[in-house]
Parts: structure tokens; sequence; C-alpha cells
């Protein structure tokens, strides 16, 4: 009788030897040195490779992870003041606590460090820790001889996490403007923000955003399946199929174009993935920056494009219904 | 315990059954469900109130269970008026009698003082002699009650005459429940914009929303001004108007509305239109009887409650300001859209109906 039986979640096979360390440092390869060692882990193995190490750090590493330590422990300090250095509170409400920005009368001015000056102070350590982890990620590249790919797509993710906290702000005149960091409270922001400019949904660089972002999330889906599906026919050699097709892009290939009419190809699904990624923090990071700068009420703007509807006719509020239907007394009883 | 036959059978037979038990629970489960669900029907039924055209999400939503009436409409004390005789005494500035009374007959007078006693369970309520600070705010109090029934009668009647008695917001308690205190700045060592918001308090709802905006838009400044409630420019393209809200203002709005739904048992749609919340002329007709509200608290909290300052004894003050408990729409409305389901409480008591002049009893001759 047939029944199922689960050995692992994703990786089939988990294979043990001697860890790859990598190339010696004498073979032309630049940058500092590796940690020494490594070591075998099952949970990650489930999941990817199983070997945890050698790491490489590097001076743009280390000045990436000293900054952003400071950011993340001012924020926490700041949140651990406010609760007057409970501990207790500070796990209670950690959620509801925030660093929030400077009070709109400061505008661009530095603050007082209790009204957000540790903000500033925070972001400014924030805004060199990305960048210079970016910076690694181009050097790193540029060490093992690849292209800067991964590079530029953050890139893209740090052009939206600037316009929110840099761009913006000082094209509206105060760091006010800018995202408080907390869990709560940055959602709080998100909703005051597009309440306070007439429904960010109208914003047409927000819709684009979201087109890239669900477009983002079926392509890797409709990619990953793919693969998937033909790697029994060693689909999931991708590089080699790219260059030599097999019988698995031509199934692969097959199935999508007689599904839709059209088909990737083995090397053009990348690039489809890798636009709809990247473009979707550049658009909305233009929809960001135009809001409050260009457009101050993007429903109405909708409008006067004819890109909302304009009712002027009667609304119907005939149609409201009554108290005494719903859990109300009727008028007069008592 | 089995028989031997059959523990040999199962030895020479081994077979896996957690698969396919697995399976079967599963499927079986489902089918369980939803046959329970289809025979008995939805265990938690929800209702929904139209606010707008259908089709264009106007609705209020309840769990059916909520909307039994409230447990206070029983308790509520009434009894029918004494119509006066031609010429009958009054009670005048005999002793102890509140000046917002002087113009009843003793048995109407003994009556409503009966169902104050009862309404705000204080049992010696304006007992002659009584010097307590009850007294004192019970004058102020009757006079509120007397001039919101007859100067606000756009809000308390608006849709069926339902009216306001102590009983509305006492519910047989001394102190009200839902009354609200100042409390900002609700964190330490920051200042201004940081401090007011991001805690957890019973004034923000347990948002992480400021915890400012009652005191900000239901108190009158220094000069009288009461700060603007408004979230948008009404304007496509920027044009920096002075005055034109920020975000702090955006999200200190959006805190107040949050407690006016949670006061009301309401959601957005039941004032707005889920279109355009923003456009005055496609609101709904609750918008309006909600404005009249706001300005409502503004006055009462200016002319009845705020003087009581210094009349309270310290143990009734606030826990952080000694402010006076102060009171805004869940205070009467807890949760539902008329306080006490729409009980229409005036009825029986014209005496508190009106505040300049003699009651009118006609209805009951």
């Amino acid at each position: 009788m047939a029944y199922f039986e689960y050995q692992n979640i994703f990786t089939q096979v988990q294979v043990r030897g001697e860890p790859e360390m990598g190339m010696a440092m004498e073979d032309n390869i630049q940058g500092g040195d590796r940690t020494r060692t490594a070591t075998f882990s099952n949970l990650a193995g489930w999941l990817g490779n199983a070997q945890i190490g050698p790491i490489y750090l590097g001076w743009a590493g280390v000045i990436s992870m000293a900054t952003g330590l400071l950011w993340f422990n001012i924020v926490g300090l700041n949140m651990l003041a406010q609760v007057d250095w409970s501990l207790t509170q500070f796990v209670r409400q950690l959620f509801w606590l925030a660093l929030e920005p400077p009070g709109p009368e400061h505008g661009l001015s530095m603050p007082p460090l209790n009204d957000g000056g540790w903000y500033i102070i925070s972001s400014f350590f924030l805004l060199v820790s990305v960048m210079s982890w970016w910076l690694r990620t181009y050097l790193l590249a540029a060490q093992h001889k690849m292209g800067k790919h991964i590079a530029w797509a953050f890139l893209a993710a740090i052009w939206l996490f600037l316009v929110l906290g840099l761009f913006r702000p000082v094209l509206m005149g105060s760091w006010s403007e800018a995202v408080p960091y907390g869990i709560f409270p940055h959602l709080d922001w998100t909703t005051a923000f597009s309440i306070r400019y007439g429904n960010l949904y109208y914003n047409p660089f927000h819709a684009l955003s979201i087109v890239f972002l669900y477009g983002s999330v079926l392509l890797f889906a409709m990619h990953g399946a793919t693969i998937l599906a033909v790697s029994r026919y060693g689909g999931d050699r991708e590089l080699e199929q790219i260059y030599d097709r097999g019988t698995a892009s031509e199934r692969a290939g097959l199935f999508w174009r007689w599904t839709m009419g059209f088909n990737a190809t083995m090397e053009g699904i990348h690039r489809w993935a890798w636009w709809f990624a990247v473009l979707t923090p550049i658009t909305g990071g233009i929809g960001i920056l135009l809001t409050g700068t260009v457009v101050d009420n993007w429903f109405i703007w909708a409008i006067e494009h004819n890109f909302a509807p304009e009712y002027l006719g009667a609304y119907g509020y005939e149609a409201y219904g009554t108290y005494q239907d719903f859990g109300g007394i009727a008028p007069g009883g008592n | 315990m089995f028989p031997k036959w059959f523990d040999n059978w199962n030895k020479d037979n081994p077979t896996n059954i957690f698969g396919p038990a697995i399976a079967v629970g599963v499927a079986g489960s489902a089918v369980f469900v939803a046959a329970m669900i289809v025979g008995f029907g939805q265990p938690f039924p929800t209702e929904s109130q139209q606010t707008g055209p259908r089709g264009t999400g106007m609705h209020v939503q309840e769990f059916v269970s909520d909307l039994a009436v409230y447990p206070d409409v029983e308790g509520f004390f009434t009894s029918e008026p004494i119509v006066p005789a031609e010429g009958a005494a009054m009670m005048g500035s005999a002793d102890g009698v509140p000046p917002a009374l002087a113009n009843l007959t003793p048995e109407n007078y003994e009556r409503l003082v009966t169902a104050m006693r009862d309404w705000t369970g204080i049992p010696d309520l304006l007992e002659p002699g009584n010097d307590s600070y009850q007294t004192q705010v019970a004058y102020s109090m009757i006079e509120m009650t007397q001039n919101i029934n007859q100067n606000w009668i756009g809000h308390v009647q608006a849709n069926a005459e339902v009216g306001v008695t102590c009983y509305t917001c006492h519910r047989g308690q001394a102190v009200p429940n839902n009354v609200w205190f100042k409390v900002s700045p609700v964190n330490s060592n920051v200042a201004g914009w940081s401090a007011n918001q991001n805690r957890v308090t019973m004034v923000s709802n347990f948002t992480s929303l400021p915890s400012d905006y009652l005191e900000t838009y239901l108190l009158a400044d220094e000069n009288g001004n009461y700060a603007n409630i408004g979230v948008h420019d009404l304007e496509s393209r920027v044009q920096q108007q002075p005055g034109d809200p920020l975000i702090q203002q955006a999200e200190r709005t959006y805190a107040f509305m949050n407690y006016f739904a949670n006061s009301l048992g309401v959601n957005c749609v039941f004032c707005h239109n889920s279109r355009a919340f923003y456009d005055p002329g496609q609101v709904t007709p609750q918008w309006a009887t909600a404005s009249l509200g706001i300005a409502m608290v503004q006055e009462t909290l200016e002319l009845y409650i705020l003087p009581l300052q210094d009349v309270l004894p310290a143990d009734r003050l606030g826990p952080v300001y000694a402010d006076v408990p102060k009171l805004a729409c869940r205070t009467c409305h807890q949760g539902e859209q008329q306080p006490l389901n729409g009980l229409n409480v005036i009825r029986n008591w014209p005496e508190l109906a009106v505040l300049d002049g003699a009651p009118d009893y006609s209805a009951f001759e």
C-alpha cells in the first residue's frame, strides 16, 4: 500500500565532507582574511547549504555592523528611557514604543536630544551603516569577479529608504516628515501619511509599486515551481541549461507557451524577476517623493486626471438602515 | 491484552498506519466541520446596518450576540409626572432646592429627587442640610442636563426623542464610567511630539496613537480656540498654505476618530463616505449629528465640567494633573449608537428638558 513519507522539508540529501574553505589568499583574491573555521548545521541543511562559514566581513562590513549596532542601541535606549528605565515596561510596551522624529516646529534644524535629536543622530548612523553594507555588496561582487546586479538591486531598496528618511524630509523642509523607528508607530505613520495626502491608493506610482511587488511574488512562484517541476530532467542546473538548452528547458518553455502563449527563457526569467523586484521600490520611492512636494491630495488629483470617478448624482442615503433594526429600541419606546 | 493470534498477525503484517490515519483524519474533520456549518449555521453570526447605497462598502457590522439590548436599559428608574394644578405652590428657594428646580411642585420635585438618587446611586443626594460637595455638583449637573436637552436637541433627539438624564452617564454609580483625564505627556525623558504617544493608555484605546487628542480637540486653549480637526489638504497641488494639516495632525485626528468609532460601536462609514472621507458634501447624515456632538461636548466641558475643579475633593481628581474628570462621547454612548440603545429617557422628565422656563407637562394632561 502506498503512503507518503516525508524525510525533509526542502533538501533531499545533505552531503558532508571537508568544509569548502574557498580559494587561498595567494590566488589573487582581494579582501582581507576570512574566519578560519567552518561548521555544519542540520537545520541550515534543510533550508540551504549545511555549511556555516567561513565569513568575510572586511572593513565595510565592520563599519556597517558598528554603526548599525549604534543605531539599534540608540533606538533601544531611547525606548527604555521613555518607560523610565523599567525593563518590565520596556518588554510590555515594546511594540508601542518608538524613537520619533522631531516635531514640525524644528524644521531642518538640529532639535534638542529629547525631542528628536537622538533620532537625527541615530539616523545618521543608520545611513552610514546601510551605505557601507551596500559598498560591501559591491566590493564582494568585484572580489568574486561577479556582475554588480545584487548591489544595484540593493541600491533600489536604498533609494526608497533615502526618499522616506532623507530626500523627502529635506524637500518638505522638516525632519518631522521622516518615519519613526517603532513597530506600531511606523504603521501609524503609514496610515496618517496616506490619510493626510488624500489616500495613497490613488497615487499612480504607489499603484505601479504594488503591481511590481505582487508581480515579483507571482514571478517568483512561477519560476520556483517551474524549476522544481523540471529538476528531474536537470532543470535545476540553470546555468548549464542557459548555454546548452536541454529537455528540461524545452519542457518548461512548452508548458508556459501552451498555457499562456508566451514563455520566458532560461536566462530571461531572471531578468524579469530582477526588474520586477527592483522596480518595486523605485516606483514606490517616486510616489513617496511626489507626495506633499508636488501633489497634496491624491484622490482629488486622480479625479482631475480622470483616474478616479467623480460622482455628481444622488448618493442614495435613503438606503441608510435604521438603528431599531440594528439593536436599538424603537423610537418612543421606554 | 489482545489475543495471541492478533499480536502474531500484527507482527507478521507490519503496516505504517500514520499516513492513511492523518489523511483520513484531516479529510474527515473537514467534512465534519463543513456538515456542521451547513446544518447549524455560522456559529458567530453577524448582522450589518447599511449606511449608504449598496455595493459601496457602506455598512456597520456587529456580531448578533452584541446586538442585545444593553443590560443598563432594564435598570432605568422612571415614573410619570404629576401634572400640577392651576396655581399650585412651587418649591421656590426652599432649603436645599437647586435653583434650576425652583419652578417644580413639591410632588414632582420629590419624584425627581427620588429618581436622581436611584440614577446616581447617591442615597442622600440633595438631602436638606447636606452640605457635601455632591450638592454643589448636583446643582451644576442638573443645569447641564437641562442645557443639553433644551439647546442641543439637534444632537440628543437627532433621530428620535431620546434625550439625556443623570442615568445616561451615571448608570447607578456616583462616578460615571468612561470619564477621561489629562495624561500627556505619557513618555518620560522626552518632549514634544515624542512625548504624547506610543504608550498603551486607556485614552489611546490601547493603540500607539497620540493620547492627547481629547484635550487637544475638546478643551479650549488660553485664547478660547479649539484645535482644528482636519487631516487633508483639499487642493490637489501643493500650495503650502499656512494652517495646512501636517502628518502629526492627521495622526491625532485619526486617534480621535478611532475614539469616536469605539465609543459608538461603529466604523468610519457610519459618518463618512467610503470613497471620499474628506468631502463634507458626501458624508452621511450622521456626520452632522456627530459634529454637533463635538460642539456640545466642548460647550459642556467649558460651562459645567471644568468649573467643578475647585468643588471636587482631591480623591475625585485625575491621577496625573489632579484635573476634574471629564466627559466625551463614550461617557454617554458607552459603545452604542444612541445611549441606552436609544431608550427614550426624557419623556417622563419634562423637569429636565428645559433650562429656561417652566416644565411642559402638556403631554400628560
